[in-house]
Parts: C-alpha cells; sequence; structure tokens
C-alpha cells in the first residue's frame, strides 16, 4: 500500500495492519504528518501539529510491539483533538486569543490518554470556534476552518477543525466537544460521522468548558465502526469529572452488526419536521426508508426545549467568562463577546425556569422513549452555508445564522440524549446530516442503526478530493 | 383582588446600560447594537419557557443526569 493510502486509511485498517506487522506505526503516522503539511493549509483544521510527539510515540509503541506487547485496538491511529482538549505542553486556547496566554497543560485531557492507551496516537490539536460558542466553524483569531468539500463553504462548528481534519482525510479519527450540537453540525456540514454520547458517559477531564450543564465529548470518524472503537475505548469512570457516570464499560464494537430487526424507529415530526430546507427533510426520509421506518412520533415541546437550551446556554456560558467580559472583552471574538454579554444580564428566574422545565421535558421524552428504540431527526436546517454569511431563508423567514444552525440540535442534547450524526449525500452537492437519536445510555443502538445504514450505502463519508 | 401595576415595555438598551453598573460590566457603545439584538432574541426565548405551565413541584434535578 502506497503512503498516500496509509494517510486516508480507516482506524480499523490501520490498526489491523500495525497489529499484523503489516506496516509500522511510524510510517502510518508519518504519512499522515505529510497529507497534514500538504493538504492542511487548504482547510485550516489544525493549529497545532504535534509531529515530534507522534513519532516519537509511535517509535515506542513499534517497540513495544516488536517486543511482543499487545499493540491495542487502535495501535498506530492517528488522531487530532479540539483545542479545547488540555494537551501536554500547550495552553489550552480553546479557540480563544485570551486563553493561549494560559500556562501550558501538564498533562493530556482523559480522553487523549485513554485513546492512547488504546494504542492511538495524537498528532495535533484542531481548530474551533471561540470558547465553543459556535456553529459556524469560523474563528477571527485562528482563521476559519474551510469545509474539505467546498473550501467556500463553512465547515460547521464549534468543532470544526475536528469535522474539517476528518473529511479532509488528515486524520481517520477526531476528538470534539457539543454542547448544543457541536460534533453534530460540523458532521453534517463535513460529511462525516459523529457522535454525542448520553451526558455523563465520556469524562470531561481536563477539557476547557463552557456550559457545564450541557457539555458533551465525543468522537468524529469516516466509519461507524471506527467511531466505536474509539468511543469504547473512552468509557469509564473518571473521578475527575464530576458528572462522569459511575457504568461500567459498554462496549459496543460486539453489537455493531447485530442489524436493526428488532428496532422501532420512528421520525420526528412536528416541530423536526418544519422550519428547514426541503433537503433536510428529504435527507432524513432517505434515512427513514432504508430502514423501513413508516412511524412518525412528536417530540413534546420542541421548541420550548430549545428555548430553554438557549437561555441556559447563556447564562451559564457568561457565568464562565464573567471575569474575562469585564477585564478583557476587547479580546473576543466579537460575535462571542455580545452574545456573552447579554447572557449575563439574564434575570435568575429566566434561567430557573428553563432548569425546571428541562425536568419535565426529560420526563415527557423519556416516556416516547417506551414506544420506540431509535428516533430519526435532521440535524441542521440546511447544507452548509457559504463561509460569512449571516442570514439565511429557512421556511420564507429570513433569519440569522450563527442562532439558528442548531435549532435541531438543541432539543436533544438539552436531555443528554445519544446521539450519532449519519452522513447523506443526496446528489451531486454538499452532504446533509441526520440524527439517529437513541434513549439515555443506549449508544449501542444510535451506532448500530449507523452502521447498518453506511452497510446499506445510504450514508457514507467519503474523503474530499485535493489536488 | 388588587389591580396589578402596568407593565412597562422592555426597553433592552435602557436595560443593558442599567445592569452594566451592577455587573461591574463596562460596555462600549459600539457593541450596543449586537447586545440589544441578543437580549431581544433572549427574551423572546424566556417568554416561550415562562408560559408553559409547571407545577411548583417541578424542581430542576440539583444534579442532572441523562
Amino acid at each position: 500500500m502506497s503512503e498516500q493510502d496509509w494517510s486516508t486509511a480507516s482506524a480499523a485498517s490501520i490498526a489491523a495492519s500495525v497489529a499484523s506487522g503489516a506496516v509500522s506505526a511510524r510510517t502510518v503516522v508519518a504519512a499522515a504528518l505529510d497529507r497534514i503539511g500538504r493538504v492542511d493549509p487548504a482547510v485550516n483544521a489544525f493549529t497545532d501539529v504535534l509531529a515530534d510527539r507522534a513519532l516519537a510515540r509511535a517509535d515506542r509503541l513499534d517497540a513495544a510491539h516488536g517486543r511482543g506487547g499487545a499493540p491495542g485496538p487502535l495501535a498506530g491511529v492517528p488522531f487530532a483533538a479540539k483545542n479545547l482538549f488540555d494537551i501536554a505542553g500547550l495552553p489550552t486556547r480553546a479557540g480563544s486569543r485570551i486563553n493561549r496566554e494560559r500556562a501550558p497543560s501538564e498533562g493530556d485531557a482523559t480522553l487523549i490518554g485513554r485513546l492512547e492507551a488504546a494504542g492511538a496516537i495524537l498528532v495535533g490539536g484542531l481548530n474551533m470556534g471561540e470558547y465553543a460558542y459556535d456553529f459556524t466553524g469560523e474563528n477571527c483569531h485562528d482563521g476559519n476552518t474551510r469545509n474539505p468539500h467546498a473550501p467556500g463553504h463553512m465547515a460547521g462548528g464549534s468543532s470544526g477543525g475536528s469535522g474539517g481534519a476528518v473529511a479532509a482525510g488528515l486524520v481517520p479519527l477526531a476528538l470534539g466537544s457539543d454542547t448544543n450540537g457541536s460534533i453534530r453540525v460540523p458532521a453534517a456540514f463535513c460529511g462525516c460521522f459523529g457522535l454525542k454520547p448520553t451526558y455523563g458517559r465520556l469524562s470531561r477531564a481536563g477539557s476547557f468548558p463552557f456550559v457545564g450543564s450541557l457539555d458533551h465529548l465525543g468522537p468524529m470518524s469516516r466509519s461507524t465502526r471506527d467511531l466505536a472503537l474509539a468511543y469504547d475505548a473512552m468509557q469509564g469512570p473518571d473521578p475527575a469529572d464530576p458528572v462522569a457516570t459511575d457504568r461500567a464499560v459498554e462496549p459496543t464494537g460486539p453489537g455493531l452488526d447485530a442489524g436493526v430487526g428488532d428496532l422501532r424507529i420512528a421520525v420526528a415530526g412536528g416541530y423536526f419536521a418544519s422550519g428547514g430546507d426541503a433537503e433536510a427533510f428529504a435527507a432524513v426520509a432517505a434515512v427513514a426508508d432504508a430502514l423501513s421506518a413508516t412511524r412518525t412520533v412528536e417530540i413534546p415541546q420542541a421548541a420550548r426545549a430549545r428555548a430553554a437550551a438557549y437561555l441556559i446556554t447563556a447564562a451559564e456560558g457568561a457565568a464562565l467568562h464573567r471575569d474575562r467580559l469585564r477585564e478583557r472583552a476587547g479580546d473576543f471574538d466579537p460575535a462571542v463577546r455580545d452574545r456573552l454579554i447579554a447572557g449575563m444580564m439574564l434575570p435568575a428566574p429566566f434561567v430557573e425556569r428553563a432548569q425546571r422545565f428541562r425536568r419535565w421535558y426529560r420526563a415527557a421524552v423519556l416516556d416516547l422513549f417506551r414506544e420506540v428504540d431509535v428516533i430519526l431527526a435532521p440535524c441542521t436546517p440546511c447544507r452548509a452555508p457559504r463561509a460569512g454569511q449571516t442570514a439565511f431563508v429557512l421556511d420564507g423567514v429570513t433569519l440569522p445564522v450563527r442562532a439558528n444552525i442548531g435549532l435541531f440540535t438543541q432539543p436533544i442534547s438539552f436531555i443528554g440524549l445519544p446521539v450519532v450524526a449519519v452522513p447523506v449525500w443526496l446528489d451531486t452537492g454538499l452532504p446533509l446530516g441526520v440524527q439517529v437519536i437513541a434513549a439515555p445510555w443506549r449508544e449501542d443502538l444510535a451506532l448500530r442503526v449507523a452502521h447498518h445504514l453506511e452497510r446499506a450505502g445510504v450514508v457514507r463519508a467519503p474523503v474530499a478530493n485535493f489536488a | 383582588m388588587t389591580e396589578a401595576p402596568e407593565i412597562p415595555a422592555f426597553d433592552p438598551e435602557a436595560y443593558a446600560s442599567a445592569a452594566s453598573g451592577m455587573l461591574a460590566l463596562p460596555i462600549d457603545p459600539a457593541w450596543m447594537p449586537a447586545i440589544v439584538a441578543n437580549l431581544r432574541v433572549l427574551h423572546a426565548a424566556a417568554d416561550l419557557v415562562g408560559a408553559f405551565p409547571l407545577p411548583d413541584e417541578a424542581e430542576a434535578a440539583p444534579v442532572f443526569e441523562a
């Protein structure tokens, strides 16, 4: 296999080839670094490339393997992490100008450590929207991440570098964060897979927060098998994250091929079937058709759920950044600063009401999962907007882009449901994403459905073409 | 029952100016139009959530678990 092929291979095939001795981890990592050097200037997904660290780790892995050591389920797999993950030796910038003045991190985030314990090799930090308050993938400090499939369009955010790096074939695996849709939106816009697990499932220790009561971390990839491999390697309790579950690891890889015959799958109607471009709903219909899902369910009060998530986000995010807003407001991205300042002014009863509503909504949606196992909904109301676009027309109404890209993702993460975002290519244009949503702690079902769709050829995540 | 006093119209710019003092938060006048626009969006969201009847017993979960 040529060097070019290794640079865009799947995590599963890399790990198998390293384990069998067909290729060394150094060869794979060197190929990834070479491709990053050639292609990333056109994408701007990376903010830090860790060539020395990655090659040294690859050499250690190869040496240990040569002595007979088990190489791990992700042996030699290059991966990168959104730059709100702590990476030893780097300040955790979280997309901001202010944070890059912090002291370098002394260690890696828990999830980076777990992927590396499974044999994966960190090759860099990834671009993101400032402080994760973003759906565009645009960043006024580090430059915008460009959509690998259409450089004049948004990559989506806030994990824009993660989506861009995976879709451009720079790494088979990336880590992102999702508070209101920040994994699912770039997965949809860039045409790759993303998993936002159940709230509390994966440790957030060693990551820069945004909205503590809504923050999730998760993987992005070009195949469902890779998504499951990474997810399984990252599960497990972590006392360093106060909301991390004590549940034992529940591996999803072994059941990935179980099919969907026993699952009750429905399409979300009402709120999730209007307020977007026809293509967004056509993507859901294509997925539903492939799953023979004819039932529709109504997620109750979804518009209010989105509004409540919006309020909690604004208030908690503002509270987190209070001192920085007082002392260094001019160093923020203006689009982020003005939203945070408004959020700081929210009366407490509005926010408390939103949290109380969350309790009601959670109970109502959990009732739905007595009747169905999986619910399908669009990821975004449209395909990736043009870079810099500030307004779009949805259902005949002109709306600001930044505030409305997440209107279908927010009501789902609001109560921490696990979701796999799957990429649908309806035509020769840009992709659209569909949310495959399961009940809390049933990531296995969402991954099974996504894997079935991938095997059926209904969803796919091709590497973008670069000359 | 006594008649409730009239509720004044929401004036986001005046509100932001007043709140900046309580919050000790400096605001450049150039930022005000965007702050006002964001306050209007938040106000609408709060109205939507607030209009939904909740029983007094519907407490926010002290520790949110999915």
